[in-house]
């Protein structure tokens, strides 16, 4: 599988990182540089194999639906770009 | 008096309790250190002398008052990836812009608990991504050593390469550092000091910044074995803040460091010895295996055969999970925000493309890629199967052994620059370090001998899951073996 400009296009779309026009050709021949690195795992025969999750064995623990955090609002906008009256402050998303 | 910041971090703790020096003393002897030369390592990205002086006086009076935790005093430095209160925390990205965490991470609070001393944030590879600390916002930092007759600049490795500056160089007693997939062990061993990366689920990553989440730990860079278990002892524990946390006790592992070796069985996988590997790295895995027999143990031919299979589905894992993780970066919760042209998807691609370096954009497209509509199964599905191959591979292998010698890098510190512009060329450096990673399994790298060139190299001893006791107890008969005494040559 190989990648062109137009899929590096809709992948950095999908990303949400604005690549100009002029780098789309670079970058396809970067992905592809990977890609064809990657492309070994095929030689793998994986039938029948569970995806590893971990390896101790472990559930994942359970906690009472108890309220255990919060009331920091202050805490959570500190670090926000711009707030205003306790809220952030967003581009405009509806016209 | 000896210099205090060349004193081992046990020899220091040790000195605290004795009151031989105090905290004060040895805080100060480090921030004039770090003055001094800081400018020419670029280990330190925030130097907190005001924080660290406090948190000094605190320790003296504890101790004065003959209490205090297994750290109490002791000055330590901390990567970057670790958030801590009130101290900028930017992973060495730009996206963080002044990112000022309101709250701890599990692994420094702990620290702090035990009465350790903050003197700052160390530089690193942007989110951890990089083998040579070059993707840092703040520029590389610089390996205390250097090749005989030359001042080329050589990477201290990556990505902890401020981590494995700092405590080369001593600027710190020992650093934190994390490892996804060689992060820790690498920069060990190309700046001739021990680092461990823990069973995964010991160290909790609370607090961590998110790199990927299946593959990263958190662990010490330290003068020594005994430094190394010390400080993983205080970093680990049960976190019901980390779901992925393993409540378990931690164990004493600084009481395995001089147990003897006597009749472990040590395998020699021969899967590590790969096309190309320079002839200086085979000699010191021979000479590893000649001191381990020498100290009793017996070694095995093991075979781990889907080792090779092992850096390519890292680089499907690890980027589809950080493009995951890294989707938080949105530029309108915290960090920096770059509007573009004032609309909302404008704003998200500018503030990404603005705030994010060349080799973390490349990975995120990666793992967009590879997690796109179509492709889970082909790449991610399959890169997770392989997985459990590689781990089945060392269930075997630890069936008949108890634990794995191999070189813990493919060669000795290279120069900034010298692995030219290939990604992949600079992903092979992580070839014998991101199996363990992938098989959750810790490792530890402890350094091992010079080569020509008058740089260190090191071996690396994989555990079996929750087996770090024979990581440490390998690697102390090493370490006692080699006599590693050389230090870099003053040249900053």
């Amino acid at each position: 599988m190989s990648v062109d400009k137009q899929t590096v296009r809709k992948v950095a779309r999908l990303a949400r990182i604005a690549v100009p026009e002029e780098r789309l050709e670079p970058l396809a021949g970067e992905l592809n540089g990977i890609l064809a690195w990657i492309e070994q795992l095929n030689e793998v025969d994986v039938e029948g194999v569970e995806p590893m999750t971990t390896p101790v064995r472990m559930t994942l623990p359970m906690r009472e639906d108890n309220v255990t955090d919060g009331g920091k609002r202050d805490q959570v906008l500190a670090n926000a770009p711009k707030t205003e009256d306790g809220f952030f402050v967003v581009p405009k998303v509806v016209e | 008096m000896t210099n205090l910041t060349q004193l081992t971090l046990s020899d220091a703790v040790d000195g605290l309790k004795a009151k031989k020096f105090s905290s004060k003393e040895i805080t100060q002897a480090f921030l004039t250190e770090i003055d001094r030369s800081n400018r020419h390592l670029n280990a330190y990205v925030v130097v907190t002398a005001d924080k660290a002086l406090k948190m000094a006086d605190a320790a003296d009076k504890n101790l004065a008052a003959g209490k205090g935790g297994r750290l109490e005093g002791a000055p330590l430095g901390i990567k970057d990836l670790f958030c801590t209160a009130g101290v900028r925390t930017t992973a060495c990205s730009n996206i963080l812009g002044e990112f000022t965490p309101t709250y701890e991470s599990t692994v420094t609070q702990n620290l702090w608990n035990q009465g350790a001393v903050m003197l700052g944030k160390l530089n690193m590879d942007e989110f951890a991504m990089g083998s040579s600390n070059e993707t840092s916002r703040f520029g590389k930092p610089t390996n205390p050593w250097r090749r005989k007759g030359s001042n080329t600049q050589l990477t201290a490795g990556g990505s902890s390469g401020g981590s494995a500056t700092a405590t080369a160089a001593d600027l710190c007693l020992a650093a934190t550092a994390s490892d996804t997939g060689g992060s820790i062990r690498q920069p060990a061993a190309f700046a001739g000091i021990v680092g461990i990366k823990p069973t995964y689920g010991r160290a909790s990553r609370y607090g961590m910044v998110a790199f990927a989440s299946s593959l990263d730990q958190a662990g010490p860079l330290a003068k020594s074995v005994k430094d190394a278990a010390l400080m993983l002892e205080v970093m680990c524990s049960a976190d019901d803040k980390d779901s992925t946390s393993l409540h378990l006790p931690v164990p004493k592992w600084t009481a395995s460091v001089g147990k003897s070796i006597k009749g472990m069985k040590i395998g020699v996988p021969k899967e590590y010895r790969v096309d190309g590997m320079p002839e200086e790295i085979e000699k010191l895995w021979s000479q590893g295996i000649a001191w381990l027999k020498a100290a009793g143990a017996t070694i095995i031919d093991v075979s781990l055969p889907h080792t090779k299979y092992a850096l390519p589905a890292y680089y499907i894992v690890a980027p589809a999970e950080a493009s995951s993780n890294l989707a938080r970066y949105d530029g309108i919760r915290y960090g920096a925000r770059h509007s573009g042209d004032g609309s909302l998807t404008s704003t998200y691609e500018t503030t990404r493309a603005k705030g994010f370096g060349a080799e973390v954009q490349r990975r995120l497209m990666i793992g967009t890629y590879v997690l796109s509509a179509g492709y889970y199964d082909a790449y991610y599905l399959r890169a997770q199967k392989v997985r459990t191959k590689i781990l089945n591979d060392f269930e075997q292998a630890f069936e008949k052994v108890d634990a794995l010698l191999t070189p813990a890098t493919p060669s000795a510190a290279f120069g900034y620059g010298e692995k030219g512009d290939d990604p992949v060329a600079m992903y092979l450096n992580d070839i014998f370090t991101v199996t363990a990673n992938l098989a959750g399994l810790p490792a530890i790298a402890v350094p091992a001998g010079i080569d020509s060139q008058g740089l260190p190299l090191g071996l690396q001893v994989i555990g079996k899951a929750l087996d770090e006791e024979a990581c440490f107890k390998v690697a102390a008969a090493i370490e006692a073996a080699a006599q590693f005494k050389t230090r870099p040559q003053r040249w900053w």
